[in-house]
């Protein structure tokens, strides 16, 4: 049986797809046999992340709909093993993810895979509840102000709410906070919220923090992961997110970028 | 307040019994005289007409003078019928008077302590005056409802009955609703609604008081209203006459 993780977050541009395509990237290089799926029909942006784009023929809806098997729609990464992508559609709309549909989908795959990364889009309409209502676990992507965290606390109380685990009154979905796009300068200049902040509104484990780099525009503009980029700070933080993820216990890094060698032999150990 | 004091049965049993606490207002009798009482009942009724409406009513004898064997149950049962008010049955009195009141199809009830005078439902808008009674003594039923997760942001608490009590923070855009007081161990950021069926002694306390809008008996108060006093500080919000003020607590 497969571990499905949403990726989530209610509010848009806050780096849902960025932080799927790396934590399933990271997933599948720690030996886990991960697919990553798009939800996002109709804007489908994952397959440039993964930069498979040029190979989508069959894509979720076509296997929802019966009009393509799985193993046509996923398309295996060229540069990590064990990773797929299953692109979401950019023709149709988002009720063509129907919830036995979804769940048809997810179980066919639960079989095979270790790890299913569902990469939700941007709200709290249908594709985002599709996207979410299967999830084992949640990873809610949060930028460090307020209208974010705003969003982040609304899709908590969905996941409480409304996902399967809920409704059939399991476990709850194990949550995680990742902090994107962090800028200590800003921190310190009272233009973002610091981790604390974010921490006293949402109050749930965090799996880490991204700070805000170029790296992360320059892998997407490329189609790399940025976890993929394993010189560059936002790269060692996904994967110190994915380390998290996985059980290990990893100090935060990356906080403050001037005192970053310091705050490593304090911490880092 | 008394929560279950006896269950009968099981699940399937047609009913269960509940103990439960009534505020009902009592007719203090001094003395019986059938004319005095009646005139005396048409004046109160006169003042107060919604009020006196099918209301329920004890008979109370701990402040009666004469000879309680003399007193003819029978009138003064059906003086008080004829005016459209249900009399229940009787506290006070001894073993006598409960002989008499199982006569007169009455239920009996042990003497009382002195209950304080009802305020004179003239006064008042009647029909608000017998609430008021009501709420005044009549403190929520039941334990209420614990909460324990955070509430967040669209979601919505209601505690329909009693009290809440919230042990993590309540988000901005959450809302948390309550008969009775509402409690929250953590800071309170969305809109809390205490007395919401118009118990003016419901009360909202909080460890941070950051709300969006907070309200006790249908009065309400919006953020802007609350940053001069309290804000961001542990606090109870409470209704004094017709407004709601803000006190810190543990200070």
């Amino acid at each position: 049986m497969a571990r499905i993780i949403v990726v989530t977050s209610g509010k848009g541009g806050v780096g849902k797809t960025t932080t799927s395509a790396s934590i399933s990237t990271g997933l599948a290089q720690k030996g886990y046999k991960t697919a990553v799926i798009d939800f996002d029909v109709g804007l489908r942006n994952l397959d440039l992340i993964m930069n498979c784009e040029r190979r989508v023929v069959y894509d979720f809806v076509n296997v929802i709909q019966g009009e393509a098997t799985l193993n046509q729609a996923l398309i295996r990464d060229k540069r990590v093993d064990n990773l797929y992508i299953l692109p979401a559609s950019q023709t149709r709309d988002k009720e063509a993810l129907t919830h036995e549909g979804v769940e048809k989908v997810l179980n066919e795959m639960s079989e095979t895979f270790d790890y299913l990364v569902c990469d939700s889009p941007a709200g709290i309409e249908h594709g985002a509840l599709m996207s979410l209502y299967f999830a084992d676990e949640a990873i809610v992507v949060t930028n460090p102000e307020v209208s974010s965290v705003r969003d982040s606390d609304r899709i908590l109380g969905i996941l409480q709410s409304k996902s399967r685990r809920a409704e059939r009154g399991d476990d709850p979905v194990k949550e995680h906070l990742l902090l994107t796009r962090y800028n200590h300068e800003r921190v310190e200049r009272g233009e973002m919220l610091s981790i604390e902040d974010v921490n006293d509104i949402l109050s749930i484990p965090l799996l880490g923090v991204i700070p805000e780099s170029q790296a992360v525009l320059n892998a997407s503009n490329q189609g790399a992961p940025v976890i993929l980029d394993e010189d560059t700070e936002a790269g060692q933080a996904y994967e110190d997110a994915v380390a998290r993820l996985l059980g290990e216990e990893r100090e935060l890094r990356f906080l403050d970028p001037q005192k970053k060698g310091f705050l490593k032999r304090m911490f880092g150990g | 307040m008394t929560e279950s004091a006896a269950m009968a049965g099981t699940r399937d049993a047609c009913f269960e019994f509940r103990g439960a606490t009534q505020t009902l207002t009592v007719l203090e009798l001094r003395y019986f005289d059938m004319e005095m009482f009646e005139k005396n009942l048409r004046d109160k009724i006169r003042q107060a007409p919604n009020f006196f409406r099918d209301l329920p009513l004890v008979i109370g004898l701990d402040q009666y003078e004469g000879n309680l064997a003399d007193l003819d149950f029978f009138q003064l049962i059906g003086c008080c019928r004829t005016h459209s008010i249900q009399v229940l049955g009787v506290r006070g009195g001894d073993e006598d008077v409960r002989r008499l009141a199982r006569n007169a199809s009455l239920a009996w009830l042990p003497a009382g302590r002195a209950g304080h005078p009802l305020p004179d439902p003239a006064e008042g808008d009647t029909a608000e005056a017998a609430t008021e009674a009501h709420a005044d003594s009549d403190a929520a039923p039941g334990a209420g409802k614990v909460v324990t997760q955070p509430v967040r942001s669209g979601q919505q608490v209601y505690a329909p009955e009693g009290d809440l009590i919230i042990m993590a923070p309540v988000g901005a855009g959450a809302e948390v609703l309550a008969a009775g007081h509402i409690h929250i161990y953590g800071p309170l950021r969305g809109r809390a609604l205490a007395g919401v069926h118009g118990d003016s002694n419901a009360s909202i306390f909080c460890q941070s008081l950051e709300a969006e809008l907070v309200s006790v008996a249908g009065h309400y108060k919006i953020s802007e209203d609350l940053q001069d006093s309290g804000w961001r500080e542990p606090a109870r919000v409470r209704l004094n006459g017709d407004a709601l003020v803000v006190d810190p607590l543990g200070r």
